[in-house]
């Protein structure tokens, strides 16, 4: 991709320039959170559920620790876990994908079967299965929510490789006496590639509501602040019948921003990459 | 080729169970052996660890276990809970009627609004109206579900408390008719399923509004147009039940995995379905139970895909011909 066309890509719409503004918005407060935050965030005072003021511009928590502390801590779990288990994702379902739809047959029988498999399996389940039999931690989170997200990123690169195999170059390579890796290497991967990389970017947003749906189960990094933490402590000492706003609505919203901003990424690369999709939007 | 299309996926579907079981129980199996903190403490006789493992059939080849297992859950004993000791289908044939209640709910609204939004969207294609509801699904599509509810219990149960905020009836509530009961159930339900509706909503409301998109510029409309029907006509008597279909097949395949996703709903509601059922496991460690749930879990999906096969070949003539 050149780099007047990734310009357009990103700064030709709306979708792509809020996208890419808030995601740089909340890179940066996962970079620099720790250092801005006023209080520590799991620092407890007696001044418990207070609603915003001067001194806790977000009000505290049931334990009387600064929400927005707590906030500005939670945008690197998000980040990290929304990134690293999309990236898993990425190379299981890449891999999944190429060998099922470049090599046919029995591979492909094998892998394709697996591929359904995952497909059909409930995915918020078979998470919350896995997390509960290891012991939670951010390791534990991203490999469970990065080996349960790869089946619509494998269906995708098999397809785009069953036609990929037939083209006239990878024929010629063929006759030439390349062999399987080469050509895979050198001719499948690059063309799947784009296709790929759109597909995890909206992993990344899938990954993050799956961060935050088992942080709130009580499936979460107990050691780390995360926003589904936050939400999950908020729900347990019943904040919400407290009218406590200012503890539920800012991790929820900042969720929904990131996730925002992520998928319409993700939407504005996969339009570029699937033509068919351009005639269609708008 | 009818019978014969049908027959296949019925096999598939059995197929997919058989692994199912396999995997339910290699996984569960996997976390090992439910005796090890019995022979952990150190007032545990060797010959008590061992009466515990042949309880449980422990003591047995792999294979042996596995044919218990297999024979077990297909004759529906899942088991007992750790924590009520009540056997497990008991709870969970207790949660089900709850989770279809909840889902249903939220499935029928989310696919008529849904539906309706869509064409009014695709009506107004690119108008001020078609924005506004785009937006409004991207918002709820990127909404984490439980949040939204609890943004529904801040108001509706808090703020203006008019809409309980947990559980299904009334607790002690002494009832005088089944119809005082009935009002006092959907009365809990209208928050819960407010939420499913939500979660649902911007996915079908795209899938409905870019289906009918796709319709009205067919050529059947552009030849009912100009017989000189009404638009209005045009719309509602011919775009929209063709428009219908992708939606009604994709709810129907999503109603077993919406099972599975219902589980944050039903832990914030404590609405008492078989998510809240797996919430409770989850906190108390609970293995028997989360085994069970994942295993109902998992075959929803595979009959409500099974299901929307059977949909789609009994409304659409193109897959009879192949």
């Amino acid at each position: 991709m050149t780099a007047a066309r990734a310009k357009e890509l990103l700064l030709g719409s709306w979708q792509g320039r809020f996208g890419l503004a808030v995601l740089a918005f909340f890179i940066l407060m996962a970079i620099f959170g720790d250092a801005i935050a006023p209080y520590n965030p799991e620092a407890s005072s007696l001044d418990v559920l207070a609603p915003p003021s001067s001194e806790h511009l977000l009000g505290t928590t049931e334990s009387g620790a600064d929400v927005l502390s707590q906030l500005l801590a939670g945008a690197r779990i998000s980040i990290v876990v929304g990134f690293a288990a999309a990236i898993i994702s990425a190379v299981i379902g890449a891999t999944v994908g190429l060998l099922s739809g470049y090599f046919g047959g029995w591979t492909d029988r094998i892998l394709d079967g697996l591929d359904n498999w995952f497909l059909v399996i409930p995915t918020l389940p078979l998470m919350i299965v896995l997390s509960s039999l290891l012991s939670p931690s951010l390791g534990v989170l991203i490999l469970v929510i990065g080996i349960t997200s790869w089946a619509g990123t494998g269906r995708i690169v098999r397809s785009q490789v069953l036609t990929l195999r037939e083209r006239a170059f990878v024929e010629r390579a063929r006759a030439l006496g390349a062999g399987h890796g080469y050509i895979i290497r050198t001719h499948i991967l690059p063309n799947a590639l784009p296709l790929i990389f759109a597909n995890t970017v909206l992993i990344v947003a899938v990954a993050i509501l799956s961060e935050s749906a088992l942080a709130f189960l009580g499936l979460g990094d107990p050691t780390q602040i995360s926003w589904g933490t936050m939400l999950e402590n908020a729900f347990t000492s019943d904040a919400p019948s407290a009218e406590a706003w200012w503890y539920v609505v800012p991790p929820g919203l900042c969720i929904t921003l990131l996730v925002l901003a992520v998928a319409l990424l993700g939407y504005r690369f996969e339009e570029y990459v699937n033509p068919r999709l351009q005639e269609r939007s708008g | 080729m009818n019978a014969r299309w049908l027959a296949g996926k019925l096999g598939a579907a059995l197929l997919t169970l058989v692994f199912v079981l396999i995997f339910n129980f290699f996984l569960f199996r996997g976390i090992g052996d439910p005796t090890a903190e019995l022979a952990r403490l150190p007032q545990s006789t060797p010959e008590e660890v061992e009466k515990l493992r042949a309880s449980y059939g422990l003591d047995k080849p792999l294979l042996g276990q596995f044919t218990d297992y297999a024979g077990d859950t297909l004759t529906f004993d899942l088991g007992i809970s750790q924590d009520t000791r009540e056997p497990v289908w008991d709870e969970i044939k207790e949660a089900i009627p709850w989770t279809l209640l909840l889902v249903g709910t939220g499935t029928l609204l989310a696919t008529v609004i849904g539906a309706w939004l869509g064409v009014v969207a695709a009506t107004k294609r690119g108008k001020r109206t078609d924005e506004g509801l785009l937006s409004f699904s991207l918002f709820t599509y990127s909404a984490p579900e439980y949040w939204i509810g609890i943004l529904l219990i801040l108001v509706f149960a808090v703020a203006i408390p008019i809409f309980p905020a947990g559980q299904q009836v009334t607790p002690g509530e002494d009832f005088s008719t089944w119809l005082a009961e009935a009002a006092d159930v959907l009365n809990h339900l209208v928050l819960p399923a407010a939420a499913m509706t939500l979660m649902l909503l911007g996915q079908y409301f795209l899938i409905m509004r870019s289906s009918m998109v796709d319709v009205l510029t067919e050529d059947f409309v552009t030849v009912k147009r100009a017989t000189g029907l009404p638009w209005h006509r045009v719309v509602s008597h011919h775009a929209v039940p063709n428009a219908l279909l992708p939606l009604v097949t994709l709810a129907a395949i999503q109603f077993g995995a919406i099972a599975g996703g219902a589980i944050t709903i039903e832990t914030l509601f404590s609405w008492p379905g078989l998510g809240d059922l797996t919430y409770q496991a989850i906190i108390d460690k609970n293995f028997p139970v989360l085994q069970g749930t994942f295993l109902v879990f998992s075959i929803a999906v595979i009959f409500a895909n099974l299901l929307a096969d059977c949909l789609y070949f009994a409304i659409d003539p193109r897959v009879k011909a192949t």
